[in-house]
């Protein structure tokens, strides 16, 4: 058991003194890098060190660093040297990293991380052992609930991430002192605290990094937000989808247990606290913090209006204060930095860094943690290194499906929640998904409603049927049957939706629509007018054809599966238009560019 | 999962003994109803009206929450259920195509089972892990960068 300060100091000296003599190896051994065989990797040196027996090398498994284009990623530490990482290993890459061990001498880095991130959520994600308490406490983690517990008053407290100016990052961006305020204000007998780890986002995966690679700095922060509200029992509503972050998170609660760091008198005060994790199970809505409530008290997770607001009657009707996980990252930071510290990154409005989760087309897919204000190009052609294949950059969708997309008209704005605003889209979660010159916008958003049709909960007629009628009208154009009539359409079915749904899903739901509308409205012509996909994704508006390229070496007619390819051996094909189903494999296989698609 | 797909009372056994293990019964439906999932490995109406006797809760009222949730399932999943990602990142990086291949391979549509009872298919949203898109999984396994062409040898693995 923990009672002072010193009692941490010590545990983390211990590990440092014991870990810096020694060599160390870590294995990125997140969703991502499992996925891409860091197991495997991980067994490898496991193996060796067995085998030779040699007790100065320590394996250590941990989260991500965020660089998923490169799995498995390890990185690896010789005493009194600069880590090194390596990217895309295999055995026989690990092989010649642990010969190089073995003779003390590690090339450099393969690895080119770009100056322009800076890290405070993801600090510790893929630089430590999730699964052990020392490790965390080594980079000071439960140092600010000591400091809080011991030195602040519930107030003063609030204060701090008042003056921080610590938005809220599940979407809204709501100041996060206020928020605290709010549930410090209520009065009540019993009081929650929550963590939504529902991350329902298609296409981001932030808070599964935290919690996969630093639990304890989420739980070191609900603790320090349950002093400071008056609260003593926390509740991490966590997808089902995520097992190895459950995984996680239970390991790093019992080890917080046995510490004394979570439970009964804690530091010697008299503030308790106990954490516990509900599941979710598979409903995006049930990431908006009123069904998220409902779906914690088991019943289906149907939003309600609002207010009353959680901080006044939230789980069993008490006050209670909803954050999303990348919020709660950062508070250690700011308790032990001060607000002042994190107020000078960032901007004015938006303080400190935001992670993304970059994706699609980008050549640098992976988790990024920027200052708020760094500019999309920053993002994409910087720390992302550009279009794959060097393609044309198109548009990027930030916000999910709740979000709108930006064109390279918009790759200089500085981002942070307003200005996404103000460009039609907004910062959501910080999904962030690049698309290049072979995505059709119209089918991006045909997409996206489709996604929202599926989630919505049907409790409201503007959501559940409005955003039907949206994705039918979506989906008649890229069949080719849409009108100019429909264009118009599509936007005032979009507003009303916009203004009469009841939650923020309904809400936001036509925002792809209308932004992609807005931006791309002549894509949305060429389908309507010509019949066209420029992008030529919409299979009902492409066509095949062979062209006088052909040498006649029948690869294409052998793939095809509906037999609609005929032709000679050393002649040119042709191609019967009603028996083809635009499935694209003659396109992918042949090898002269014959084929024409358009 | 010792139980998979099966009804059996040793099953019915070790998810009264999990009811009976939890401080509350208030608002834990969902709970029992992951615990009676991970058991049986779906949630056939015995179990469902086993559910709603033990917590003293309307039939109505946990099939209603059933259907809520993507999550449960009342048909019998495959000895090898696939979920193919149809999260953002993986559908702008072709998760599509190997839906359709996957169709064409197992000769199903999603949300069914082969007849032999090896596969089923699923598409889910988002399994995380956007860098290594398009995503799929078999049972716990997760396959990234997945192209078409690889489907049919990923496939053999589990024949
Ligand atoms: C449809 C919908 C889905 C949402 N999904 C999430 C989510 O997955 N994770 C999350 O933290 N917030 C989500 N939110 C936002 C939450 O309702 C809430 O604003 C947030 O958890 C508050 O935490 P913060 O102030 O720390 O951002 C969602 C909102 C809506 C309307
Ligand atoms: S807007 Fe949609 S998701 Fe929200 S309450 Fe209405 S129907 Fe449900
Ligand atoms: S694959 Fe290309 S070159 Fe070969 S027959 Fe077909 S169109 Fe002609
Ligand atoms: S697109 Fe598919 S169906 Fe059409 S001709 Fe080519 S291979 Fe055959
Ligand atoms: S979109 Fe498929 S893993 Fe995220």
């Amino acid at each position: 058991m923990l009672k002072t300060i010193e009692d941490l100091k010590q545990i983390k000296n211990k590990f440092l003194e014991k870990n810096n003599e020694k060599i160390q190896i870590k294995v990125s051994m997140a969703t991502c890098g499992i996925t891409a065989g860091a197991d495997s990797i991980y067994e490898y040196f496991k193996d060796e060190i067995d085998r030779i027996n040699n007790n100065k090398i320590v394996l250590i498994s941990t989260g991500c660093m965020g660089l998923c284009h490169s799995e498995p990623t390890i990185e690896v530490t010789l005493p009194g040297q600069k880590p090194e990482i390596y990217g895309n290993v295999d055995v026989k890459k690990a092989e010649n990293i642990f010969k190089d061990i073995l003779y003390k001498k590690v090339k450099e880095s393969d690895i080119i991380i770009s100056s322009k991130q800076k890290k405070i959520v993801l600090r510790n994600c893929g630089f430590m052992d999730p699964e052990n308490i020392d490790d965390a406490i080594s980079k000071d983690a439960y140092f600010a609930l000591n400091k809080v517990l011991t030195n602040m008053s519930q107030e003063e407290v609030i204060n701090e991430i008042k003056k921080s100016g610590l938005r809220g990052r599940g979407g809204g961006g709501f100041p996060t002192g206020l928020k605290w305020e709010f549930a410090y204000k209520n009065k009540a007998n019993k009081k929650y605290v929550v963590c939504n780890a529902d991350e329902g986002d298609p296409g981001a995966f932030m808070d599964r990094s935290v919690l996969e690679g630093d639990p304890h700095s989420v739980l070191e922060a609900m603790a320090i937000c349950g002093y400071a509200i008056g609260s003593d029992e926390g509740i991490i509503y966590i997808r089902a989808e995520y097992p190895l972050a459950i995984e996680r998170l239970k390991i790093a609660i019992k080890q917080a247990e046995d510490y004394g760091l979570l439970g009964e008198n804690i530091f010697g005060t008299n503030f308790k606290f106990k954490i516990t994790l509900k599941y979710g199970a598979g409903a995006f809505v049930c990431g908006e913090e009123t069904a998220l409530i409902h779906s914690m008290e088991g019943k289906r997770g149907e939003p309600t209006l609002k207010p009353p607001f959680p901080a006044e009657a939230g789980y069993w009707e008490k006050p209670t204060n909803v954050n999303n996980v990348e919020t709660y990252a950062n508070i250690t930071a700011i308790i032990n930095k001060g607000s002042d510290w994190f107020r000078s990154i960032g901007t004015e409005k938006s303080p400190g860094t935001k992670v993304f989760a970059l994706a699609g087309k980008v050549k640098n897919v992976g988790l990024i943690e920027v200052p708020m204000g760094t500019t999309l190009r920053d993002v994409i052609f910087d720390i992302g290194g550009g279009i794959v294949g060097n393609k044309a950059f198109k548009a990027v969708q930030t916000g999910g499906p709740s979000g709108g997309c930006l064109t390279k008209n918009e790759l200089d704005t500085p981002i942070d929640f307003d200005t996404l605003k103000e460009q039609g889209s907004m910062m959501g979660s910080g999904g962030m998904i690049v698309m290049d010159e072979n995505d059709c916008m119209v089918a991006v958003a045909k997409f996206y409603l489709g996604f929202t049709v599926d989630e919505s909960c049907g409790k409201c007629t503007p959501c559940r049927i409005g955003n039907k009628r949206l994705y039918e009208i979506l989906e008649k154009i890229t069949d080719g049957k849409g009108t100019l009539n429909d264009l118009d359409l599509l936007k005032d079915l979009s507003n009303t939706i916009k203004r009469a749904s009841l939650c923020g899903l309904g809400k936001t739901a036509p925002n792809p629509v209308l932004s992609t509308l807005d931006k791309f409205y002549d894509e949305y012509e060429a389908h309507v007018k010509d019949k066209k996909c420029p992008a030529t994704v919409c299979t009902n508006l492409i066509k095949f054809t062979i062209t006088d390229k052909c040498i006649g070496c029948t690869m294409c007619a052998k793939v095809c599966p509906t037999d609609a390819i005929l032709g000679r051996v050393k002649e040119k094909h042709y191609i019967y238009q009603e028996r083809c189903i635009k499935c694209g494999s003659c396109y992918n296989a042949c090898r002269f560019n014959a084929i024409k698609k358009a | 999962m010792k139980c998979t797909n099966q009804v059996k009372d040793s099953c019915f056994r070790e998810l009264k003994d999990f009811i009976d293990s939890l401080e509350t019964k208030k608002g834990e439906l969902i709970t029992v109803l992951h615990k009676a999932q991970e058991i049986f490995g779906y949630l056939p109406v015995e179990v469902q009206e086993f559910v709603s006797e033990e917590l003293n809760i309307p039939l109505s009222e946990v099939y209603g929450v059933i259907s809520f949730y993507s999550f449960f399932t009342t048909t019998p999943k495959g000895e090898h259920p696939i979920s193919v990602c149809m999260g953002t990142a993986c559908y702008v990086n072709g998760s599509e195509k190997i839906l359709d291949e996957l169709k064409r391979e197992l000769g199903i549509k999603v949300g069914e089972t082969t007849q032999d009872g090896k596969f089923s298919l699923d598409v889910l949203r988002c399994v995380g892990a956007c860098g290594m898109a398009p995503v799929m999984l078999i049972g716990k396994k997760t396959y990234g960068r997945v192209t078409a062409d690889e489907v049919k040898n990923i496939l053999k693995e589990y024949k």
